[in-house]
Formats: structure tokens, sequence, C-alpha cells
């Protein structure tokens, strides 16, 4: 018996070194320069916000997560637990957080069978669930506070009670006060992140130099942060000819909000994200325009959450439709 | 058909084949109107009388109801009753009424209503179509109050009204709007299941404690045709 000079195996024959947990790891390791920034913006209230979203993540994957696997290895609940903690206002209660990481992972994830089964980001998930939920606790938006170690709001509410009011202390984000004040905020103070808002929503230009690793890094599909940028941008801009008194220019539309956080880490997620070139592109310029329709024309002061998770749903459909020629096929004649 | 005994027939509905939980039958009302415990239990004993009243006329006629017509007649009668629980709610609890709304109306068309009729009460005798009438309505009504109960509990902090949590208690407001419906049935649903799973697994170990029923289960254990047959054809 000796070795048949041909051999013959299944595909695939060439693979490259990533698997899942590297993959995995590796964006949360880009995560640590927005985290990093987070609690430098916010103090220890973005790092206990932080890690309450986290362990509720990694309790229900633990407690409900399918048994047999190296689930909590693979970093996935990690990130759902970090990137959900960035879009939080660092003044929520930490019960909340925890809430809201259990539901992602719950209800975004493991109801649909697991990693690489669910159709809707479960990070956003969880922050749906809690703007359902809490509507006002979740925008409230505590100023810059007196010192950096004190805590910006109520974070040690009890399990189920409601935060102690800060009336006098709530701030407003520069999207808010763009929507319903008609004030414009700096650019440079936008692009720097030195304004309020959200965990991760303040420090574009950071979110923006991870971003760019994990791009070169091959981590992170270019094509759907750029399709976005691009349709916000040429959108914005083209609004802001139109009419500069009511419309925000392009790059306060890119820097303010969430946007730069959601088309980045949001909207790149590899199961809830098209497979196909053109699909991303088209996926992309899908949020782009409702992000657009949503903050310029909605109830709401800002709209990535609610265009990634409707793009979202569309994913199946962006699929089928943009399934390349297979190499050699003819297209069917009568298109029957 | 069958042979049942009429215990069976009135626990049946209760739990093992709850028209709610099991069946999935009128989930409209079970989805729509559960945002508290009074609503839920109102609109449960609304469709329990409707039930009741409707399985014994329809059990009584069975022999005049032509076959061809008969889900209109079914129809005729039920709304009878539903005319008759309406009129009532309006006159001795209005704001219940006020609050359930158009879904008092609506349960002329509850499929589990007309399902019972098909299935059972036009095929048996008065007082065992009686007997499952009251324990299907019964199973409804405590699917709706459990329903209402944890959106209550959660979505106002409170049961039947009564506070639970004090006064700095944070509501989640979503459990009183309509996703809070769907989430809540899931959760119930995914719990029966993991429970029913459980109980297999235990059944399957050989570990059968003597007087366990080994009847099949419910969730999963009817086979199609009577699920078809319990649904009613026309539902």
């Amino acid at each position: 018996m000796s070795e048949p000079a041909l051999g013959v195996s299944a595909s695939p024959h060439v693979k490259g070194g990533d698997s899942t947990p590297t993959i995995m790891w590796s964006v949360v390791a880009s995560l640590v320069p927005v985290v990093a920034s987070a609690i430098y913006f916010f103090g220890p209230s973005a790092a206990l916000l932080l890690a309450a979203s986290c362990a509720g993540a990694l309790a229900t994957e633990m407690c409900f997560g399918q048994r047999g696997t190296r689930r909590l290895c693979d970093g996935s609940a990690a990130i759902t637990g970090l990137l959900l903690g960035l879009t939080l206002p660092p003044g929520l209660p930490l019960w909340m957080a925890f809430l809201g990481g259990a539901f992602g992972i719950g209800f975004g994830k493991l109801v649909y069978g697991g990693l690489g089964q669910n159709v809707f980001n479960p990070a956003l998930l969880g922050r749906a669930f809690l703007q359902a939920a809490f509507p006002v606790a979740i925008t409230t938006w505590p100023v810059r506070a007196e010192s950096w170690w004190s805590l910006r709001g109520d974070n040690f509410a009890l399990p189920l009670m409601s935060p102690a009011t800060q009336d006098a202390f709530s701030g407003a984000t520069p999207l808010g006060l763009m929507k319903f004040e008609q004030t414009a905020t700096s650019s440079w103070d936008l692009v720097l992140g030195t304004t309020a808002g959200s965990l991760g929503e303040t420090s574009g230009l950071v979110i923006l130099v991870c971003g760019l690793y994990l791009a070169v890094r091959r981590h992170l599909e270019w094509r759907i942060p750029a399709s976005i940028f691009c349709t916000v941008a040429l959108l914005a801009g083209g609004l802001h000819l139109l009419d500069a008194a009511r419309y925000p220019g392009p790059v306060f539309t890119l820097f303010s909000g969430g946007l730069m956080l959601g088309a980045v880490y949001m909207a790149t997620d590899m199961v809830t994200s098209p497979v196909t070139h053109r699909g991303c592109w088209i996926f992309g310029a899908g949020i782009g325009l409702l992000v657009i329709v949503i903050r310029l024309w909605g109830g709401l002061s800002e709209g990535v959450m609610y265009a990634i998770l409707l793009m979202n749903a569309l994913v199946p459909f962006i699929n089928r439709a943009t399934q390349p020629r297979v190499f050699g096929a003819i297209e069917a004649e009568g298109g029957s | 058909m069958r042979q049942t005994t009429p215990q069976q027939d009135l626990l049946r509905g209760l739990w093992r084949e709850n028209p709610v939980l099991i069946q999935m039958l009128g989930l409209c009302p079970a989805l729509a109107v559960t945002n508290n415990v009074e609503n839920s239990l109102a609109m449960g004993l609304a469709t329990f009388f409707v039930l009741c009243g409707s399985s014994l006329l329809v059990s009584l006629c069975k022999r005049w109801i032509p076959g061809e017509i008969r889900i209109s007649v079914y129809i005729l009668i039920i709304a009878t009753f539903v005319t008759v629980a309406d009129l009532c709610l309006a006159a001795l609890l209005p704001d219940i009424h006020k609050a359930l709304g158009a879904f008092i109306a609506l349960i002329v068309v509850n499929c589990m209503i007309l399902g019972r009729q098909e299935a059972f009460a036009s095929r048996r005798p008065v007082g065992r179509a009686l007997l499952d009438a009251v324990g299907t309505g019964a199973g409804f009504t405590l699917a709706l109050v459990m329903l209402g109960g944890t959106r209550e509990v959660l979505g106002s902090g409170s049961f039947l009204n009564v506070p639970l949590f004090g006064p700095s208690y944070e509501p989640w407001v979503v459990m009183i709007l309509p996703p809070g419906g769907f989430l809540t049935l899931g959760v119930l649903l995914l719990g029966l299941a993991w429970w029913e799973e459980r109980r297999r697994e235990r059944v399957k170990a050989g570990g059968v404690p003597a007087g366990a029923d080994m009847e099949p289960s419910p969730a999963l254990g009817m086979s199609l045709s009577e699920r078809a047959s319990s649904r009613g054809d026309a539902a």
C-alpha cells in the first residue's frame, strides 16, 4: 500500500489561518482604544457600564448557550457586551446595562440558534430593547462632571428601580441640539469627541483609526463603512447646499451621534451583513439613506440603530439579489 | 373518534391542550388586550361565557343544523352570545368595556371558539360539550391572566392595580406595548417547551414513577390529524 500519487480531497483546498476566535479577539483588541477613550471622557461610569453589559452578555451566553463548545472563549459575546456598552449613555443604571446585554445575547443570538444564525446585530437589539423599555433613562445625557472621578449619573440605582432624577445635569447631544434647538457644534469638537453623548458616540477619530486597523487585517469588510460614509456625505452635502440653515453639513453628519461606531463596528458584523461585494455596497447605501431620513425628518434625533436593524432584515434578500454568475454559466433563455 | 372520560373532557383544555399555550388558537386577543391583569381577566371571562353558551346551544341543536351551512349557523350562535357579553360589559363595567374596545366584538371570529364547536360540541352530548367548554374557557382565561400578569408586573410594577415595588420602580414601558405581548408569549412558550422536553427526557430515562400518566404529551405528542381535528376545519 503506497501513497497515491494524486491526492484527492474535498474543497476548500486553500485555507487561511483565521478562525472565529482569532477574528473575534482581534476585534476586541481593536476596541481597546475606543474603550480607553470612553473611559477618558466619561470616567469610572464608562468602565462600570461596559463591565455590566459585558457581564450580562457573558452570563447569558454561559447559562443558555450551547453546551460542549468553547462558547465563552470565541469572544463573540464579549464583543456584543462591549458594543452594547458603547451605545449607552454614561449615566445609565448598571442593572439596565446588564439587562440589555442579557437581552441582546438571549433574544438577539441564542433564540436563533447561536453564533452565525442571528438575523439582527445582537448588541443593537439589546440597545433597541432598552430604548423601548426605558425611553427616559436612555436619552438622559449628563454634561461633563466636575472631576474625572465622579460618576456621570445614578449608575448604582437598585435593580428595577429608577435612577435619581438629574434634570439639572442633563445636557444634550450635538444631534439633539441641532434638531431641537438649531444649534451647531463645532466640527473640531465632534472629530475629537469632546461632546456629550453615549460612551462610543463621541470619539469619531479613534473609531476611524481602529476601523482602518481592522480593515487592513481584513477582519472588516471595508466596503460597508465606505458605502455608508459616501451615501451620508453625498446626501448631507446635497441637502446642505440646498438649505444650509436647516440641514447640517457632511462633516457634522458623519462625526455626530453613533454613525462612526455603527458604520465601523455594527454594520460590519460578519453574521448580519451581506456576503457579496455588490450586496455590501447596497447594504451600506441603504443604511446611509435611512440614517439621513430618520435624522432629518423622523421624530428621533439619532437613527443609526434603527437604520442598521432595518437593513439587517433585508440582508437575505440582498444576498439573493446579488448572487454572482457562476463561472461559465449561461443565462437561461426566456427567464423562466 | 377517541373515547374520552368526562374528567378528560373537563381537564384537557385547562392545561394539556390549552388553547393559547399549546394549540396556539385565539392569539389575537391573547396578544392585544393582555397589557394588564384586569383586562386579561375580563377578556378571558367574556370568552368563557361565549364559549360555554355556544357549545351548549350547538350541542343541543346539532341534529337540526344542516352540514352545508353549519359554519354560518355556528357563527350566528356565537355572535348572539358575543352581543350579550358586549352589552352586559358595557352596562356593568363601562371602563373595562372601553379598554377592551373592538376586541369584545372580535370574539365572534375567535378561531378557538369556532374550533370547539366544529370539533367537539357538534358531535358530543350536551353534558360533555359543556364540560369541554368550561375546561377550554378556563384554560384560555388562565393563559391570558398569565400573560397579563407578567406584562403588568414588569410594565407597570403592579398586579391587579396594586403597586408591588413602591414608587421608585422603573416600569419597562415596552412590556405594555404590543412588542411586550409577543415577547411574553414567546418566553412563555419557550419555558413550556423546555419543561416538556425535560419531562420527556425523564420519562425516556426509564424512571417512570408509578401513577405518572403515559398519555402522549400535549405540546408535541398529538398526531397531525388529532391536531387538525382539535383545531376544527374552519379555524
